[in-house]
Formats: structure tokens, C-alpha cells, sequence
């Protein structure tokens, strides 16, 4: 029963889906209740699930747990299992799903079927952090695209089928590319095995290609290919335009999924495959992703500051916060990685309760605009509330989670090169700068806009959706051990397993020249 | 000639035996009052074949005089082809006589074009596989032509024919060439008399032959029949030339180069898989422009020729295993699209154009959702069982050291993804107004409902057929 309890979190929201396409008829008020219901009621018995599997959790095991396995096709195995990287990500997953079903109350269009992408997306995404083999990984990575692609092209804003097309290209084109790498992976270890891929020493020997010298060997050729993928997933700068268009369209529980669990998979994809699996091709390429890091969150943050509409406005933001995970992971020291593990999970609340703000707002006016807005603090005091308290944390402001992220990842890059860091701090006060002037010009001033006369504040069920989010935040904030207890001892056996993978000789240059 | 002979050769007899009976018998009871029936008795008679040449036999046996073999390889391609032929012709009956195309004839050549097929898939010499090239390519210019009162019909079969007997010229071409060079024409003494040194006749001849088949694959950039012959075509015949006849040419090709050429795969090797850039990356752009959708399902067929041809090229076993399992995916993936193509009419008349796919969804969900499926396993996104094809033919190029080529494919795919979300995009998203009628015989629906659900569920274990290729191509290759 333990073994098989990830396949259960894992296919539970898928049965509900198929329950509601296959039982479910009718369009009217009270099936379309009665989807909601199931949806709800599904997601929250996930997370209880998974909550077991929390409590279970050995974090002085760094190994893997729960694990189950069986045979497939093609050799392949099935095979589930967390280690204390992923485990908070499914809880993460878990924990966020029956929000945005519920935030999405309000809902009435195709209500059904919206249901059966979201249940489906939940499956879609505990399976790519519970996956331990190669394809398996890669068939929920990949399939995951389906729902979203559908989410935002059905139920988005008016340019939902560009954003659509776009999200779905840029991911399917990185991720190919990554698939490719797999095979060459499979074929230098003989096994789609992840746990024994993750003890495999993939060559770095320099060899010559083209005429250039590839240092790192194959471990660099792979650590690209995967890197095309992830970085789009992330995104990283310069890839990364796919997400403010991709964010604008979706629907605001769309927006919250994406911006809170997807992006999340592709830091997910760094820990569990670039760092361990490749450290000599991670090292190689180390200060470039950090550098690209760094450019990001400053350039993305100073994107945020020219944005009028909302979400954008709050993508941007995104962009730059993840700049800050990237870099983190590739510190490569226990901060670092301790960090970007924070930051994931802190921006999971902040952000995802961040365009929740906007929709409850967008839900009331019908505009994203910011101009549009202004004042609302003396219609809507307990908003303003909320707002002010979400824009504090994704500012960083000490004693919410956003602050140990930040702080943390910071940290861990100063060790290793301190341009990096000092770049990267002055984002901190650029994201202070756009956030705080996005919340200036919609919450305070007088309230002189006809429209926003009759508004009316946050209702019971908006007010409790936020309720968890911001006890997360804050508890995070302040105790944050919460979370570094449990990915701790998997993180520092990356770390120290990272460094022991490099050559005692290091990785000269013109090593190749000498042969 | 022993007994032993022509029981290894019993399903053609019996096709052809029952071709003849089928026609003396329409002919004499009237126009086309059989037609229904011999339509549903040949697809009933494909699939006991099918049964009757999975069940039967094992290891391999050439008889006539080496001219005809039968191994498991041959046996693979020849149940993908009966059963493929037997599905697009039941499906087909209903659609045919609502328009009054269903002549009896259309069942017989079928059977005579599907025993073309078998003759090919089984050919061990040379004469043998222009033969049941030819027995094939006739009966289909024939079909191609069935609306004779339509002009573009027409121009399809007259099209067809026209480009078709060119390309058996260069492939008879190359087989004299080869037959005069090795001095034989048996696939096996064109084996041993390859040495050291091949002689460049030889391999004029060759790739004379490998142009001519590549015509009938439709691969890059010997297609360009295939985008107006499948428009032009009745539909139902379209979704014919989609299936069958592409397994029997590519399991040809496959026996050409590797009973006749084994000896040279690095001079064949390139040639196809210039065929397979060629046509993956022709057919995923092209495509995109496309407004029919049976032309896009042309450029989608040509596109996915070449990932079939990259099992092909690299010329291992597991190539050949990749390539058979992609062929079967392949084939079945069509069966169900066309399903749906055959159903899309507005006030009784078929139409192909996609546009008129606009939120068929709301009207359809069930068909939409069918759809979905196949489009997104035609893309080859995973979980669909589309992406295990591909993912077997990457998999061979990486294993044999074609990493370009697995990155080709891959790149190709992501362009190729682009118009199959296209008609998703307009059965979902697209802008409001009527949706065309889809109006579904219940073997249509039964069709699209099985292919789709069995995209979905053969992640599992891909209904074991992984197995039967692995032997199959072992039987070839050696």
C-alpha cells in the first residue's frame, strides 16, 4: 500500500476527470455545480494523500522513497519515487490545487470541461516530480503541454490563440531537443533508470566537434540539450517571452497554475538532472546560466516597471524571481540550492496568490489595465490588505518566505562570484521598485474613477482562498527550517556529490590540445 | 514447383481465386447489387487471412526457385496490410453509397491491389517485386479514377498513372541495370556478388530502384502526386492510398535494401536518409499553408514516410523493428482520421475544408475529443501512443549514430506540431459559426472511437505488438 501511495496521488485526479467526462451530461447550473464539487473534493483528498506521504517522509534518507516499480514497453520501466528535492514540489502541487479550483467558482463557461484540464494538469504535473524513469519523466513533462495549451487557447483573453500557439511551440521545440538527449543518455548507460543514471559518470572527456573543442565532452552536449528545455520552462532570459503573453491570456486560475507549479518544473528539471547528472558540463556552463541570470533579473525588472497591464506587470516579476532560483542552483553550494528550493516554493504561494489578486479585481472590472485602476483602498480595504501584504513578500521583505529565498540564494552565490551577486542585489531594490509603484497606483490615491464607485470588497469565499496562502507565506517566513529539515540531507548530498564529480585536475581549456 | 510451394503461398491464391469468382458473380446478378456485400465479404476475407497468416507458421521459407519468401518480416507486413485494407473498406461502404460510387468493382480491385501488396512484402527477386509493384500500382490508378463523372477524380487517377508509370520506368531501369551488373536477378545472388568493390552500375542501379520506390512511398522529393491525388480521390480512396500501399512499399524498400544490398548499408544508408530529411521537414512545412484537409493529411503522410525511413536507413534491426512498429502506429492513426474525414459534409456533401471545423467541439464534443487524441498522437506529444513511433525511430538513428539525423526529426516534429494544433485550434477555438454536419455510419463512430481509445491505452504495452516487430526484423536483417 505505501509503495503504491504516489501512483495514488498521482492518478487520483486523473479517475475524477475521466468520472466527470464519462458520467457527467448536461450543461445546466447544477451539473455545472456538481463538476465543481467533484473537482474540489478530488484536489483536497490528493492533498490529504499526500500529506501521509509527508508525514512518512524520512528526510535523513536521502534516497529515494515510497518507490514503486514495474516494467513497461521498450524496456522502459514505471517507476515513482520522492527524495527530499521533490517531495515539497508534489506537496506544493497538492496544496495549491483545490485554491484554484475553488478560485475559479465564479466560472461559467464550459465549466465541465475546464475541470477535466485542471484535474488532468494536476496528474500531468505530480507525475513529472514523482517520475524516476527517463520517459516516464519526459511523458508527463511533455503531456502536460495538452491541458495548458487548451486551458489558455479555450477559456483565455482575447489573444489566447497566439499565446497558445507560442506556449506550445517554444516548450515542445525545447523539450524535443531534450528527448534527444535522453536516447544519447540511455545509450552511454544502458538504462532509462534514473536512480542508476544518477550514479552513471557520463564522459566529459574534451573531444572536437566541427572544429571546436566541446570541454565538458558529452556531459556538456547533454547538459545543453536539457538546458534548451528547462530554460524555456524556467524561463530564463532571453527565452522567456513566451510567459507574459502566456500569462496575460490564461485565465486567472491558468495564470496561477502556470506561474506557481509549471515553472516550477523546469528548476525541478535543473536539480534532478543537470546539477547531479551532469556536474562536470553544469560546472562548464556554470557562469554563463549565472550571468544569464543575472541579466534577467535585472532586465526583467526593469521590463515590470514599463508594464500597464497587471499581469504582465507580474510575469516580468516572475521572470526576475526565477532569475534568482537559477542562480541559486547553480552556486552549487548548500545555500544556494537550499535557496532556490525556498524561492520555488515561496514564489509557488506568493505569485499564484499574486494573479489571484489580479482576478479578483479583473473578475469585478473586467480590465487588467493598471490605469483603469486607483483608490480601490477605500472600497475595498480588505483587499488592499492583501494585496499590500503579497507585494511585500514578493519584494522579499523579512519575515515572509520571499525574503529567505532571496536571501539565501543571494548568499550562496556570493561565495562563488560576488559580480553575480552584486548584480543581482540591486534587483532586489528594482523589484521593490515596481512592485510597490504597481501597488501605488491601484490601491492608493483618491478614488476618482466613475467605474470603480460600486465595487465591492473581497467576498467570504475569496477571503478564505488567501487564508493559506498567506499563513504559508508567513510561516515559511519565519520558521524557515520547515523546509530546509526536509530538503537538507538530499541537498547536501547533491552538493558534496557535485564537487566530487569534478576532475582533481580541473578542466583546462586547452585540455584537448594537449592530446 | 512442390506442393509446399503454393502453400506458402495460399492467401494470394485465395485472394485472387476469390478476385476472379467475386467479379464473374457481380457481373451476372447486376449492376452493383452485390456491391455492399462483397464489400463487407472482402474485408471479411482479409481479416480470416490476417488471422490465418498471424497464426500460421513459423521461421521462413523461399519458394518458386527463390523467387518468393515467406518469413516473419513478410508476414508482420502482410496482416498490418489486410487488416488496414479491411478497415478502410468497411468503413468506406457507407459513405460510397450515399453518393452512389459504390461500383462492385471497388471491392475487387482492392482485393487485387491488397494482393499486389502481399506479393511485394514477400518478394525475394526482382521480377516478383515489379509484379506485385504493378498488379498494386494498376488497380489503384484505376481506383484513384472511381468518380468518372468528377474531373479532378480524373485528374487524380490520369495524374497518378502518369508519374506512377515513370517511376516504375526508373525502377525498372535500375533493375536491369542491377540485373546486368550482378548477373542475377535473385535478391540473394545480388547478396553474394556484392564484394570489396561495388561496381558503380550497380549502384546507379540502385538508387534507380530506390527513386522509383520512394515515388511510391510519396517521400521527398519524389511526392509531388501525392497532395492532388488525395485531394482529387473519393475520400474513401484516399484513406486507402493513406494505409496499405505505404506499409507494402516500405516494408519493399526494406526487403530491397536488406536482403539484395545487406552488404552495402553505408551507400544506401545516405540516399534514404536524405529522403527522410527531405520529406520530414517538406511535409511539416508544407503543410502548414494547407486549407483541405486531405491535403494536409497528404503533406502529414509524406512527413511521417520519412520518419518511417529513418528506421530504414540505419539499417540495424532495431531500425527495421522501428520502422514496422512506426508503420503500424501510422496506419492505425489514419484509419481514424479518415474515419472522421469521411464523416464531415454540409447538406449532404463532403466537405474538406478545415475552416469548416469551426467549434465543431461544441457541437461534437465526443468527435472533437476523438479528434484531439489523433491529432495530438499524429503530432507525436506524448502520452499518445504517436510519440512512442517517434520516439522508436529517434531511438534507432541515436543507437546506430544518426544523432543528426534524431535531431532532425526532432527539430521537423515541432514544426510538424504546428498544423496538426491548427485543426484543433478551429475545432476548439476557432470562430464562431456553423460547424459542418458529421453525419457517422456506426463502423465509422466504432473506428474513431477504437483508434482514439487505443492511442490512449497502448502507453501501456502497445498491445504487444513490440514482440512480433522485434522478430519480424530479425528475420530480416541478419
Amino acid at each position: 500500500m505505501e509503495n503504491q501511495l504516489l501512483s495514488i496521488i498521482t492518478f487520483l485526479p486523473l479517475v475524477a476527470a475521466a468520472i466527470l467526462a464519462l458520467f457527467m451530461r448536461g450543461d445546466d447550473a447544477a451539473a455545472r455545480k456538481g463538476a465543481k464539487w467533484l473537482a474540489l473534493f478530488t484536489t483536497s483528498a490528493t492533498f490529504v494523500i499526500s500529506l501521509f506521504v509527508l508525514f512518512r517522509f524520512d528526510p535523513s534518507d536521502t534516497g529515494f522513497q515510497f518507490v514503486e516499480e514495474r516494467s513497461w514497453i521498450l524496456g522502459l520501466s514505471y517507476k515513482m519515487g520522492v527524495d527530499g528535492i521533490s517531495i515539497l514540489f508534489v506537496m506544493l502541487t497538492t496544496f495549491l490545487m483545490p485554491l484554484t479550483i475553488w478560485s475559479c467558482w465564479a466560472v461559467e463557461t464550459r465549466v465541465k470541461e475546464y475541470m477535466i484540464a485542471f484535474l488532468v494538469l494536476e496528474s500531468l504535473m505530480l507525475g513529472v516530480f514523482c517520475a524516476l524513469d527517463l520517459v516516464l519523466f519526459y511523458l508527463f513533462f511533455e503531456a502536460g503541454l495538452i491541458p495548458m495549451f487548451l486551458i489558455i487557447g479555450i477559456w483565455g483573453g482575447k489573444d489566447r490563440i497566439y499565446a497558445a500557439f507560442k506556449f506550445f511551440l517554444y516548450t515542445f521545440l525545447g523539450s524535443v531537443l531534450m528527448l534527444v538527449a535522453m536516447i544519447a543518455m540511455y545509450l552511454d548507460a544502458g538504462t532509462t533508470d534514473m536512480v542508476k543514471l544518477l550514479a552513471h559518470d557520463f564522459g566529459h572527456e574534451t573531444f572536437s566537434l566541427l572544429g571546436f573543442q566541446v570541454v565538458g565532452g558529452l556531459q556538456t552536449m547533454l547538459f545543453l540539450a536539457f538546458f534548451a528545455s528547462f530554460a524555456v520552462k524556467m524561463p530564463m532570459w532571453p527565452v522567456h517571452t513566451w510567459l507574459p503573453d502566456a500569462h496575460v491570456q490564461a485565465p486567472t486560475a491558468g495564470s496561477v497554475i502556470l506561474a506557481a507549479v509549471l515553472l516550477k518544473m523546469g528548476g525541478y528539471g535543473f536539480l534532478r538532472f543537470s546539477l547531479p547528472m551532469f556536474p562536470v558540463g553544469s560546472e562548464v556552463m556554470g557562469p554563463l546560466v549565472l550571468w544569464m541570470s543575472a541579466i534577467a533579473i535585472v532586465y526583467t525588472s526593469l521590463v515590470a516597471l514599463a508594464q500597464t497591464d497587471m499581469k504582465k506587470l507580474i510575469a516580468y516579476s516572475s521572470v526576475a524571481h526565477m532569475g534568482y532560483v537559477t542562480m541559486g542552483i547553480f552556486a552549487a553550494n548548500q545555500q544556494g540550492v537550499d535557496g532556490a528550493i525556498f524561492q520555488m516554493l515561496s514564489h509557488g504561494f506568493i505569485s499564484g496568490a499574486l494573479f489571484l489578486c489580479v482576478g479578483v479585481i479583473y473578475d469585478r472590472m473586467h480590465t487588467r489595465e493598471i490605469d483603469a485602476y486607483g483608490g480601490l483602498v477605500n472600497r475595498m480595504p480588505a483587499y488592499a490588505l492583501v494585496f499590500m501584504f503579497f507585494t511585500m513578500a514578493n519584494v522579499g521583505l523579512p519575515g515572509t518566505s520571499g525574503f529567505v529565498g532571496e536571501f539565501l540564494t543571494l548568499m550562496g552565490i556570493f561565495q562563488v562570484n560576488t559580480w553575480v551577486a552584486a548584480v543581482a542585489t540591486s534587483g532586489v531594490i528594482l523589484s521593490a521598485a515596481y512592485a510597490l509603484w504597481l501597488y501605488r497606483r491601484v490601491v492608493f490615491g483618491d478614488l476618482i474613477k466613475e467605474a470603480l464607485r460600486s465595487i465591492t470588497d473581497m467576498d467570504r469565499r475569496e477571503k478564505a482562498i488567501f487564508a493559506p496562502l498567506i499563513a504559508m507565506t508567513l510561516i515559511l517566513g519565519i520558521y524557515p527550517s520547515l523546509v530546509t529539515d526536509i530538503i537538507g540531507p538530499s541537498v547536501s548530498a547533491l552538493v558534496t556529490d557535485y564537487h566530487a564529480a569534478q576532475p582533481a585536475d580541473g578542466l583546462a581549456l586547452n585540455e584537448g590540445h594537449d592530446e | 514447383m512442390t506442393s509446399a510451394d503454393f502453400q506458402t503461398l495460399l492467401p494470394e491464391i485465395v485472394l485472387a481465386v476469390y478476385a476472379m469468382l467475386a467479379l464473374i458473380a457481380a457481373v451476372y446478378s447486376g449492376k452493383d447489387k452485390l456491391a455492399a456485400m462483397l464489400v463487407w465479404a472482402t474485408a471479411g476475407l482479409f481479416v480470416a487471412l490476417a488471422l490465418y497468416i498471424g497464426a500460421s507458421g513459423e521461421g521462413e521459407r523461399t519458394v518458386f526457385s527463390g523467387l518468393f519468401t515467406d518469413d516473419p518480416f513478410a508476414r508482420f507486413a502482410k496482416v498490418t496490410i489486410l487488416l488496414s485494407a479491411a478497415a478502410v473498406l468497411v468503413m468506406s461502404q457507407d459513405y460510397m453509397t450515399r453518393r452512389e460510387l459504390l461500383r462492385f468493382e471497388y471491392p475487387i480491385l482492392i482485393t487485387l491491389a491488397v494482393v499486389g501488396m502481399m506479393v511485394m512484402v514477400s518478394a525475394a527477386d526482382l521480377i516478383t517485386l515489379y509484379m506485385g509493384l504493378e498488379l498494386q500500382s494498376l488497380s489503384l490508378y484505376v481506383v484513384a479514377a472511381m468518380r468518372r463523372d468528377s474531373a479532378r477524380s480524373s485528374e487524380a487517377g490520369l495524374k497518378y498513372f502518369v508519374l506512377g508509370a515513370l517511376s516504375s520506368g526508373l525502377l525498372l531501369y535500375g533493375a536491369s541495370l542491377t540485373y546486368g551488373y550482378a548477373g542475377t536477378t535473385q535478391f540473394a545472388g545480388i547478396l553474394t556478388t556484392l564484394g570489396d568493390s561495388v561496381p558503380l552500375g550497380l549502384l546507379f542501379g540502385l538508387v534507380f530502384m530506390l527513386a522509383g520506390l520512394a515515388f511510391k512511398v510519396s517521400a521527398a522529393p519524389f511526392h509531388m502526386w501525392t497532395p492532388d491525388v488525395y485531394e482529387g480521390s473519393p475520400t474513401p480512396v484516399t484513406a486507402f492510398f493513406a494505409t496499405a500501399p505505404k506499409v507494402a512499399a516500405m516494408g519493399l524498400i526494406a526487403r530491397l535494401v536488406q536482403d539484395a544490398f545487406g552488404g552495402i548499408p553505408g551507400q544506401w544508408g545516405q540516399v534514404l536518409a536524405g529522403l527522410a530529411v527531405a520529406s520530414m521537414f517538406l511535409g511539416a512545412v508544407a503543410a502548414i499553408g494547407q486549407r483541405d484537409i486531405k491535403r494536409l493529411m497528404a503533406y502529414s503522410s509524406i512527413a511521417h514516410m520519412g520518419y518511417a525511413l529513418i528506421g530504414l536507413c540505419v539499417g540495424t534491426a532495431y531500425g527495421v523493428q522501428a520502422t514496422l512498429i512506426y508503420m503500424a502506429i501510422y496506419v492505425t492513426m489514419n484509419i481514424g482520421t479518415f474515419a472522421f474525414i469521411l464523416s464531415m459534409e454540409r447538406d449532404g456533401r463532403p466537405v474538406s475544408d478545415i475552416a469548416g471545423l469551426n467549434q465543431f467541439a461544441k457541437k461534437e464534443p465526443w468527435k472533437a475529443l476523438a479528434m484531439l487524441v489523433l491529432l495530438f498522437s499524429l503530432a507525436g506529444v506524448p502520452p499518445m501512443v504517436g510519440f512512442f513511433g517517434k520516439f522508436y525511430v529517434l531511438k534507432a538513428a541515436v543507437d546506430a549514430g544518426w544523432v543528426w539525423l534524431a535531431v532532425a526529426g526532432a527539430v521537423a516534429s515541432v514544426i510538424g506540431a504546428f498544423y496538426y494544433l491548427r485543426i484543433v485550434y478551429f475545432m476548439y477555438f476557432g470562430a464562431e459559426q456553423e460547424p459542418v454536419d458529421s453525419r457517422m455510419a456506426p463502423v465509422q463512430w466504432a473506428m474513431l472511437a477504437v483508434v482514439s481509445l487505443a492511442m490512449v491505452l497502448g502507453v501501456v504495452n502497445l498491445f504487444g505488438i513490440e514482440p512480433a516487430a522485434a522478430v519480424a526484423a530479425e528475420a530480416l536483417v541478419r
